[in-house]
């Protein structure tokens, strides 16, 4: 398990590192001089030159990456160069919005969309299962900011139980700052949920037609029992695949929400970043969302060991 | 009144009819033959008894178990059932077993369901009938799971879970389909054992006459949904009223006409030099009523092919060994390698028929595959038509590969199901040094296809529009459009049905003689080694312990293994013979 555990780890590493080059050279090729775009239109060409030296614009390709590489190392991920603080600073105060979203959209997601998913699978061909499939196909196929409209409207214009956008920060409390991203998490849960119950669906299905569970049928089990016992356990596998996408993406796919509900997340910062040249808070990003991705897909490859005790490592 | 009572029983899965008039009564302690070929619809009528049937399936009739009406019993009561007083033995063992939980786990929930036991109590009852099926806790305890465990002990399991309750009724659905020989008269001798033991009523479902007549007191014939016949085993098979009874059992034991190969041998190697024994299989009382056809005369046999010297052979294995690292214990530490090839010689002459016979996980298939260049040896040489194949690069075995194919066991995953038959049959043709041209092509696959009794126009066709023993007829085509010298056979009728083996057996006999294609058969089945091979080899445990020619090897066994496999070996003839001799 030890060597199976460093293994991966050792794999994660070298994918941060292909990543960071891949990160690096990409940004460098864009057009645009971050000095040029801080200093505006109207300055002398000698200012800017004087900047360029300043933030070392101006230092061979290959010793920029070495300083930026070695930096991300010791978790010193450089200054901004528009907001002129650390970046540390900037995504630490993003990240504190971005990842209890993530999180309770990724909870409502899977809270919905496995009880939805069984259900269909429990009523195969029914008009239950078309109706629920039906309501996921047009969860899938809606864009989630039209479903992030529609909450406002209804949330919070009609019914004035929670705001219709911003964020009051956690020193306003607990209750009114998660009150500020309920609306939120569910725009970005629905869709999320659509895919989740229909994957869910068919990997049941797939299972419900499996040899041990006419076993377990024969064994005098009733269906309702073989389904959640037998069958869902093994249905896991798939699911949880795509719950370790959905995470990945629910951390930094949520520009459009983020922009909609006017929340202040990693989604915006890199967003504003980019229009600004800011390379450094983009590139520094882009590698925690990396490094966040490599993370999640460990944590979903160890549970399917503990899901499935065939993959689990012989001792 | 009987156990289980059938009487005029229709089944329709949507439209169409799968049962007809089905008639057929249990009593306890009994054990009842049912006997088809695939489709037949054993399989369903043990469904319809469980209540297991897919949705769209409409039953009428009357089927009563133990006086309860099971086409009126309400889900509840069959849940009731089911488990305890019926249980259910599968086909395949290896995935009737849930793959995340625990064989204690899966024997003991259906104990607690029934009987409301705590877990502790259900988990010993679950002890106790593990240890009856041959799994003792000692070696085999509960925390187990099914993937640790092989086929026959999986098998156990399932057995140990549909017996856990002293079900009166048990019904097992081609139990030992997916066992070699040995294990399956070791699982059939446990069946017997636990009907014994119980006054258990047996339902056994085979497409194996010689397995059914061995277990069963009684036997139904089924055919096209509809019985055939029906009556006591022996009486049944020894009478043959029904043609289709006489049918089956000639089928079973088709032996195809063929010249007999000039033997190369010397004579015969075993690896044990125990002092042979005679067999008591040869006892006259026993043989007589063997159809086996009589000795050929000595003027059929041909020598070899003309051209190639007698003495050349074939195909030649020297000293091969094929080890598969062991697994890593620690950082530092391995297992010792596993030798699923150990040290195998042999060869074959050109047009000689050759068997190679073993338990599963023998190395059969290891070996073969080394003789096809699809896996590396790890010690050893192999030469065919006198070229060293090992080592060799893709190029180089061209022309090898041309003279060498394959057939595999399964027909229906060995073709491409969007591919039409021209292209999946003329594949081996790339070998070829001059490709063919469009033309020649389709005229090279026309040929093939007649060779192995299809139609030419069969080649616009895809593999779905044909059946089992059809498909099987499209390998040995693709197999031989390049002339090849050698064909390696790998279970190549184990999953056709009887009528559809001897056919197939036919074939292969039939293509041997006239194209003069030697055959490397690979097969657990002792009847179809016996039917098709000139020599047959015994491999146990990556070693050949036993070679001779066919018959003399399967008639005086001389090493364990080989003594093991002839003994576990189901014989109808044999079987009919002792039943009557039983009842006097």
């Amino acid at each position: 398990m030890t060597s199976y555990l460093l293994k991966r780890l050792l794999i994660g590493a070298l994918t941060l590192v292909v990543a960071s080059i891949v990160v690096f050279s990409v940004l460098e090729i864009l057009p645009g001089d971050p000095a040029r775009l801080m200093l505006g239109l109207n300055a002398s060409e000698a200012t800017v030159q004087v900047l360029r030296e300043q933030m070392g614009l101006n230092q061979p390709i290959l010793l920029r990456y070495l300083d930026w590489a070695g930096g991300l190392l010791t978790l010193d991920f450089g200054k901004s160069y528009t907001y002129s603080v650390p970046v540390a600073e900037l995504v630490a105060e993003r990240v504190v919005v971005s990842l209890p979203l993530a999180l309770m959209a990724l909870f409502l997601s899977t809270v919905i969309a496995i009880p939805v998913g069984v259900f269909s699978a429990q009523r195969r061909g029914s008009a239950a299962d078309t109706l629920s499939m039906g309501a996921a196909q047009i969860g899938v196929a809606i864009p989630n900011f039209w479903f992030a409209l529609i909450l406002i409207y209804i949330f919070a214009v009609w019914l004035r139980l929670v705001p219709a956008g911003g964020f009051p920060g956690w020193n306003a409390g607990l209750w009114p700052a998660s009150k500020a991203l309920i609306l939120p998490a569910v725009a970005l849960a629905l869709p999320q949920a659509a895919i989740l119950a229909r994957v869910t669906r068919s990997a049941l299905l797939e299972v419900l037609g499996e040899d041990y569970i006419r076993t377990a049928r024969a064994k005098g089990m009733p269906r309702s029992h073989v389904l959640w016992r037998h069958a869902l356990r093994n249905a896991m596998i798939p699911v949880l695949t795509i719950l370790g996408l959905q995470f990945a993406f629910l951390l930094a796919g949520t520009i459009i929400i983020e922009n909609v509900f006017y929340l202040p997340g990693l989604g915006r910062l890199i967003f504003q970043a980019i229009t600004q040249r800011d390379l450094i808070v983009v590139e520094s990003v882009v590698m925690l969302l990396v490094a966040t991705v490599i993370v999640v897909n460990l944590l979903v490859d160890l549970s399917y060991a503990i899901v499935d005790p065939r993959l689990r490592i012989r001792q | 009144m009987s156990l289980l009572e059938i009487e005029n029983l229709s089944l329709k899965i949507g439209e169409t009819p799968i049962l007809r008039d089905i008639d057929l009564s249990i009593d306890a302690g009994e054990v009842m033959g049912l006997v088809g070929e695939s489709g037949s619809g054993k399989s369903m009528t043990a469904l319809t008894v469980m209540q297991l049937l897919p949705n769209a399936a409409r039953a009428e009739g009357r089927v009563s178990f133990d006086g309860i009406d099971i086409l009126a019993a309400t889900e509840d009561r069959m849940c009731q059932l089911r488990g305890d007083d019926i249980g259910m033995v599968f086909q395949e063992p290896m995935t009737a077993l849930n793959p995340v939980k625990t064989i204690g786990e899966q024997v003991a929930e259906g104990i607690r369901w029934h009987t409301g036991a705590s877990r502790a109590d259900a988990e010993e009852r679950a002890r106790q009938i593990l240890d009856r099926v041959g799994l003792p806790e000692q070696k085999f305890p509960l925390s187990r799971y099914p993937h640790q465990l092989s086929g026959g002990q999986r098998q156990r399991v399932v057995i140990a879970i549909a017996c856990a309750l002293k079900p009166k009724l048990l019904i097992a659905d081609e139990p030992t389909t997916a066992l070699d020989v040995v294990l399956q008269a070791q699982i059939l001798e446990l069946l017997r054992d636990l009907v014994d033991e119980n006054r258990m009523g047996l339902l056994l479902i085979s497409h194996d006459l010689a397995v059914v007549t061995q277990m069963a007191d009684r036997i139904t014939i089924l055919r096209h949904g509809e019985v055939m016949e029906t009556g006591e085993t022996a009486l049944t098979l020894s009478k043959q009223a029904h043609p289709y009874t006489r049918q089956l059992a000639l089928a079973s034991t088709h032996v195809p006409e063929r010249r007999v190969f000039a033997l190369p041998l010397a004579g015969r190697v075993w690896a044990e030099p125990t002092g042979g024994g005679g067999d008591e299989a040869l006892d006259p009382s026993q043989t007589e009523h063997s159809s086996r056809p009589p000795p050929r005369p000595a003027e059929l046999a041909d020598p070899p092919l003309k051209g190639e010297g007698k003495g050349a052979p074939l195909l030649d294995v020297q000293n091969i060994s094929r080890a598969y690292p062991g697994q890593r214990l620690s950082m530092f530490r391995k297992a010792e390698a596993f030798r699923a090839v150990d040290d195998v010689s042999f060869s074959i002459s050109p047009g000689q028929s050759t068997a190679l016979v073993g338990r599963s996980g023998c190395g059969k298939s290891t070996l073969a595959r080394m003789i096809l260049a699809l896996d590396r040896p790890t010690g050893g040489a192999i030469r065919f038509m006198g070229e060293t194949l090992t080592g060799k690069d893709e190029a180089t075995l061209k022309p090898a590969r041309r003279n060498m194919q394959v057939v595999f066991q399964d027909p229906y995953g060995s073709f491409n199901p969007r591919h039409k038959v021209e292209r999946l049959v003329s594949e081996p043709l790339h070998l070829l040094e001059k490709q063919p041209s469009a033309a020649e092509r389709r005229e090279m696959v026309a040929a093939a296809l007649r060779e192995v009794g299809l139609r030419a126009d069969d080649m616009d066709k895809y593999p779905h529009e044909f059946s089992g023993g059809q498909r099987q007829r499209l390998s040995i085509a693709r197999a031989i459009i390049t002339r090849p010298k050698l064909v390696v056979a790998d279970e190549p009728v184990s999953a056709l049905d009887v009528s559809i083996r001897a056919q197939i057996l036919d074939l292969f006999a039939d293509l041997n003689q006239r194209l003069g294609v030697a055959y490397l058969f690979i097969t657990h089945d002792l009847t179809v080694a016996r039917a098709i091979t000139d020599d047959v080899m015994i491999m146990h445990e990556g070693k050949i312990v036993e070679r001779g020619p066919t018959g003399e090897v399967l008639d005086h066994p001389q090493s364990e293994a080989a003594k093991a496999l002839v003994a576990a070996a189901p014989d109808l003839h044999r079987a009919i013979a002792r039943r009557l001799q039983e009842q006097g």
